[in-house]
């Protein structure tokens, strides 16, 4: 076959390269290059030294073998010979074969990075380029030490070639960003910032990407980039197609360098100066108008150029979540794309809808595209595509619209790709769960689940949907009646089998009244399933089984009966024969009543977070989920929100009865042991109780919001402040933006910003529902001594929001003196004629006061020292309610408003901050010790400052953080 | 920043494997096998853009050949399809009409591209024309010291 070749042909290889594709098997391609490598091995060990040539074929040779997936173990010297060469060719090969095949083989990498030296002082730019490249393909701890020091004096030297120059960014910011220690930070970072207003757009280009990585580990120092990035955008962005020459691609000006620099700004807070943060919207409008100009052509590629800077801007945009007017003209390019003709772009706008969805500007907007979305899931071909708009779905679920996208995810997983169930499964779960106003819902959702997609329901979601009906009465005697159903289908799947075992077996006799459903027809129908099903479910069932005899003693004979069978009693599996053993011997020995304390029914379970949740992140990885994470919490879980009745009484019962051991539903210890409190007569819980479904399933229309929202009380006086406003507080003490207050009706999203002793604080109430709210009426008050302490103004609002519609309110806040205490706000409407009065706390605390100030290590002690008396400091010693993981505890330090001190502390596993508190009457410096004990679990805080009350409250504010 | 680049038939034979990142032998293979089974099961005119682990992965089909990156989660997909069709030019221009053969018989040479167009998994140079001079400036240097040679 004749080698097509340019440059230097190098014949002999390209006549091997022929032969191995013309080798007819793997054994004979193999042959071919074991007969290669002995070919080249003596050539190499040969008396006759080879000329620069032939080593570079034969090197060539090596480095193909190579990529093909063959092992070389020799060849690296003459490799490394070749660098010296001064035949460019020569040269350049060995550092191919250098970057392909490094070897920490530490005689190798001091003569490689000798010649590596010796390029870089050449002078000769071609070889320097050649070499720079070697180091960034190779990128070695060796390297970084040996080239470190030396590669930011090229990148900013005035004599450098432009080319060089890119090299040497790329390079230096591969070796930052594999050992950060060995690149440190001098005279040159402020340069390299200036690199952004080079003439030469390479050298740009090359340089931001450096400046990037820098800026978003080092913010502070490079803060000047963002002025100089937003002027540099503004000139792309304003400049005609032509101007920028080469750099234009496809009639776009420099798409690269735009994403890039509006990647930049991301990571930096919107730019104080208004100026600068005029001409960056100005940028961000344009970038958004060109969208909808025609194209300039019809090739993809101007297509493609033109909307990755408009998705970059987006992201910006999103990134900001200041800007409410932008934020809605993104969604509304987003809507228009979902609905392109081109599959990319629909797939990117569902993924970039996902992160509008969580913004509270945009969440509504984003909701109104749901029916697009739904039908994407329906009708899409790709099914990367499909999973896209079922995370969006997930993400803009509210309890709004919870029904519809649960149904539709349902009706979508009969269809589903095999790839996708197990992830929807959980999705479905979680969003049942965190939206169930009414748990019959709930309930028949998890069945419908299990009856769908069984195979693909985890052992979590089915724990959970029994952790749930055993802690919530009312919709126990629904979910007995459901499973009964469910379980009447001739093949139903195996956890179905267990979900029905554990449910009748605890809850059975609330449909025993019933003769359709009498105890008998009950067991008849468990064990129906019993021979079709696995160990697991079988030792199941029997407890269901012994559960029975004790819930309907008229069941016993039969029972008895099924246990003393040879298939059980002589069960070759150890665990099913000893249960049957046991059950039949405390069935026949226990009397009535010490039977009854020994299958009480189950406890309820403990709080937690669910463990459905935590599967679903630690699928999709730890960054996927923590918008929705977070979210959970501040719409607060389904069983962890105080919001809803029934739920005291649980958490008084959780009070006395020991947390489960590790075994969530405690079945490997077998039911007898389950029950420790004392019988209280569940033997005869009411079994034609009507708590259950009637009572409920009316909490779905209108009206039904009513009953369940928090407290209303009828009076016009501002009501009591929400008995969880003070956990609504501390959930803003380290952050400033968020929601703070959700119910079925309204929202209230904050947002606020601090400087010295002032801050102003914005407010948005949205109304939930298409029903206007009359009379609102917010206000905002100073308790007790806080009135002289905080001095606060707010403007009042339109009494009449409409619904879907959110209204803002500014309240500035000056800070006087120190303070304890929140201020109220109290917030009154009448919906549909009903008045709703809701109190909350509003979340200004003390720290948000505070100017961080640096300070070495030997200032920190001293001034430790100077605050030593007793009532100066505050100490607190507790228990980690959340992971120690460093980073939160970092970000959760640093959005407290104090600087936290790097290498202040002897040992690396504390932290320490410092910060004033600015008040008008004075100031007052704050020192802070964080001393984490992961083997403990356990926290040592210690706060010091000049003023008593301050170190205690911000004491207790942080305790609560952890 | 990029973390690979590939480019493999529609057989599944890799024909250029770029990493930006150590990534250890046995490692490399894996994400071999499990980019071409990925990318030769899609359907055509599927979108062009998949998750993968934690990265995003972009892919293109021109003609025989299969180009397909892996990118950080932040990356943009469509600058980078325009990444893969950049190199594609480069290719073109020097090769004059690239076709898989040219990749095959010349790999050395399709690295040398890659290396003036990316490093380190970010992009260098972004002009065409800049690009293609710097191969054409280091190919004349090897036609002087060497013979001269007919294209």
């Amino acid at each position: 076959m004749p080698a097509v070749s340019k440059g230097d042909g190098m014949r002999g290889l390209a006549v091997f390269i022929s032969d191995i594709r013309n080798c007819k098997s793997k054994e004979a391609e193999i042959k071919r290059i074991n007969k290669e490598l002995a070919n080249i091995r003596s050539k190499f060990k040969g008396d006759k030294a080879l000329d620069g040539y032939s080593k570079k074929k034969y090197v060539c040779k090596l480095l193909f073998i190579f990529l093909l997936g063959h092992d070389i173990d020799f060849g690296h010297m003459e490799a490394v010979n070749l660098l010296s060469s001064n035949k460019y060719t020569e040269k350049q090969i060995g550092y191919l074969f250098i970057s392909v095949l490094v070897n920490s083989n530490s005689e190798l990498i001091r003569l490689i990075n000798n010649a590596i030296k010796n390029d870089l002082s050449s002078r000769n730019p071609t070889f320097m380029c050649l070499a720079l490249h070697c180091i960034a393909n190779v990128g070695s701890r060796e390297m970084a030490e040996a080239f470190a020091g030396e590669i930011p004096r090229i990148l900013v030297a005035g004599d450098t070639m432009d080319s060089v120059k890119q090299s040497a960014a790329l390079c230096l910011l591969r070796l930052y960003k594999a050992s950060p220690d060995l690149v440190l930070m001098g005279e040159w970072t402020s340069r390299v910032v200036h690199l952004l207003n080079d003439q030469h757009m390479g050298v740009v280009t090359a340089a931001i990407s450096l400046i990037t990585c820098l800026s978003s580990k080092n913010p502070d120092e490079f803060k000047t980039c963002v002025s100089l990035a937003v002027s540099r955008l503004s000139r792309i962005v304003s400049s005609a197609s032509t101007d920028l020459q080469d750099y234009t691609y496809y009639f776009v000006p420099a798409p690269w360098l735009s994403c890039k620099l509006l990647r930049l700004l991301q990571c930096y807070p919107p730019p104080e100066d208004g100026a600068v943060k005029g001409r960056l919207v100005e940028c961000l409008e344009t970038i958004l108008n060109k969208a909808q100009e025609p194209p300039k052509s019809k090739k993809v590629q101007h297509s493609n150029a033109k909307n990755a800077i408009l998705f970059e801007a987006i992201s910006l945009i999103i990134h900001y979540d200041s800007e409410p007017n932008l934020l809605v003209r993104a969604c509304n390019q987003l809507g228009q794309f979902l609905q392109h003709r081109e599959t990319n772009l629909r797939y990117l706008a569902l993924e970039s809808m996902c992160t509008l969805a969580s913004s509270e500007f945009s969440h509504e907007a984003v909701k109104t595209h749901i029916e697009t979305v739904i039908n994407a899931l329906k009708t899409e071909r790709d099914v990367s595509v499909r999973q896209r708009a079922a995370d969006l779905l997930y993400a803009m679920c509210d309890r709004s619209n919870a029904k519809q996208i649960v149904a539709e995810m349902l009706s979508y997983l009969e269809t589903a790709d095999y790839s996708i169930r197990e992830e929807m499964v959980l999705k479905v779960a979680i969003l049942a769960e965190k939206y169930a106003v009414d748990y019959s819902w709930y309930v028949d959702t998890i069945l419908n689940l299990i009856r769908i997609a069984g195979d693909y329901v985890s052992e979590e979601v089915w724990y959970r949907v029994i952790q749930i009906v055993i802690n919530r009465d009312d919709v126990q005697g629904y979910a007995a009646k459901t499973v009964f159903e469910a379980l009447q289908a001739p093949a139903c799947h195996e956890n179905m089998v267990k979900v029905g075992g554990y449910i009748l077996g605890e809850f059975g006799n609330l449909i025993a009244g019933d003769p359709r459903s009498s105890p008998l027809v009950q067991f008849n129908l468990l064990h129906s399933k019993f021979h079709l099903c696995s160990v697991p479910t079988r030792a199941l069932l029997l407890s269901a089984y012994i559960k029975f005899i004790n819930l309907f003693p008229e069941t016993k004979a039969t029972i008895q009966e099924v246990l003393r069978s040879d298939s059980q009693i002589r069960n070759s599996d150890v665990e099913l024969q000893q249960r049957a053993v046991e059950y039949l011997k405390l069935s026949s020995i226990a009397s009535t009543d010490v039977l009854a304390t020994v299958l009480e029914e189950m406890p309820p379970f403990p709080e937690r977070e669910s463990s459905i949740l935590a599967k679903l992140k630690k699928k999709k990885g730890p960054g996927a989920v923590t918008v929705e994470l977070e979210d959970g919490k501040e719409r607060g879980e389904l069983n962890g929100g105080g919001d809803r009745g029934g739920d005291a009484a649980i958490a008084a019962s959780n009070a006395s009865t020991p947390s489960p051991s590790a075994d969530l539903l405690g079945l490997r210890s077998t039911a007898p042991v389950s029950g420790t409190t004392p019988s209280a007569g569940s033997l005869l819980v009411d079994v034609f109780s009507e708590a259950g479904p009637s009572a409920t399933s009316a909490g779905v229309n209108d009206d039904g919001f009513l009953s369940s929202a928090p407290p209303t009380v009828a009076s016009e006086d501002p009501a009591p402040p929400l008995p969880e406003s003070d956990e609504l507080l501390n959930k803003f003490v380290c952050k400033n933006n968020g929601v703070l207050f959700e119910n079925q009706l309204l929202q209230i999203g904050i947002k606020s910003e601090y400087r010295q002793n002032l801050g102003r604080m914005y407010l948005f109430y949205g109304n939930k529902t298409s029903v206007q709210f009359v009379s609102f009426n917010t206000t905002v008050s100073c308790p007790g001594e806080l009135q002289s302490q905080l001095n606060v103004q707010t403007k009042t609002v339109e009494p009449l929001v409409e619904g879907g519609a959110q209204v803002q309110q500014v309240i500035n806040i000056e800070c006087l003196t120190d303070f304890i205490d929140a201020p109220l706000l109290n917030i009154k409407f009448r919906y549909g004629g009903a008045l709703q009065n809701i109190s909350l706390k509003l979340p200004v605390t003390i720290n948000k006061f505070f100017q961080p100030t640096e300070m070495a290590a030997a200032d920190f002690f001293q001034r430790w020292k100077q605050l030593s008396q007793p009532q100066q400091e505050a100490q607190k010693i507790f228990k980690a309610s959340h992971g120690m993981d460093t980073e939160v505890l970092k970000a959760k330090l640093l959005g407290l408003g104090t600087a936290l001190l790097e290498n202040v502390d002897p040992n690396p596993e504390n932290y320490v901050c410092a910060g004033v508190i600015q008040t008008k009457a004075q100031q007052v410096g704050c020192l802070l010790r964080l001393e984490p004990n992961a083997q403990a679990q356990m926290y040592r805080l210690t706060l010091r400052s000049s003023k008593d009350t301050v170190s205690q409250r911000v004491c207790d504010l942080l305790a609560e953080q952890f | 920043m990029m973390h690979f680049l590939l480019l493999f038939s529609r057989q599944g034979k890799l024909r250029l494997q770029k990493w930006f990142t150590p990534i250890p032998e046995r490692e490399k293979k894996k994400i071999v096998r499990d980019m071409t089974t990925m990318v030769l099961g899609r359907k055509p005119r599927s979108c062009n853009f998949l998750h993968w682990k934690d990265l995003k992965i972009v892919y293109k089909k021109y003609a025989s050949l299969y180009f397909c990156c892996g990118l950080d989660a932040e990356e943009n997909e469509l600058l980078a399809l325009e990444v893969l069709h950049r190199y594609v030019e480069l290719l073109d221009k020097y090769f004059g009409n690239v076709c898989e053969l040219d990749i095959i018989f010349n790999f050395e040479k399709a690295y040398f591209i890659l290396d003036e167009f990316l490093l380190g998994g970010e992009v260098q140079e972004t002009s065409k024309q800049v690009v293609s001079r710097s191969i054409e400036a280091s190919d004349m240097l090897q036609e002087v010291s060497e013979r001269p040679c007919s294209r």
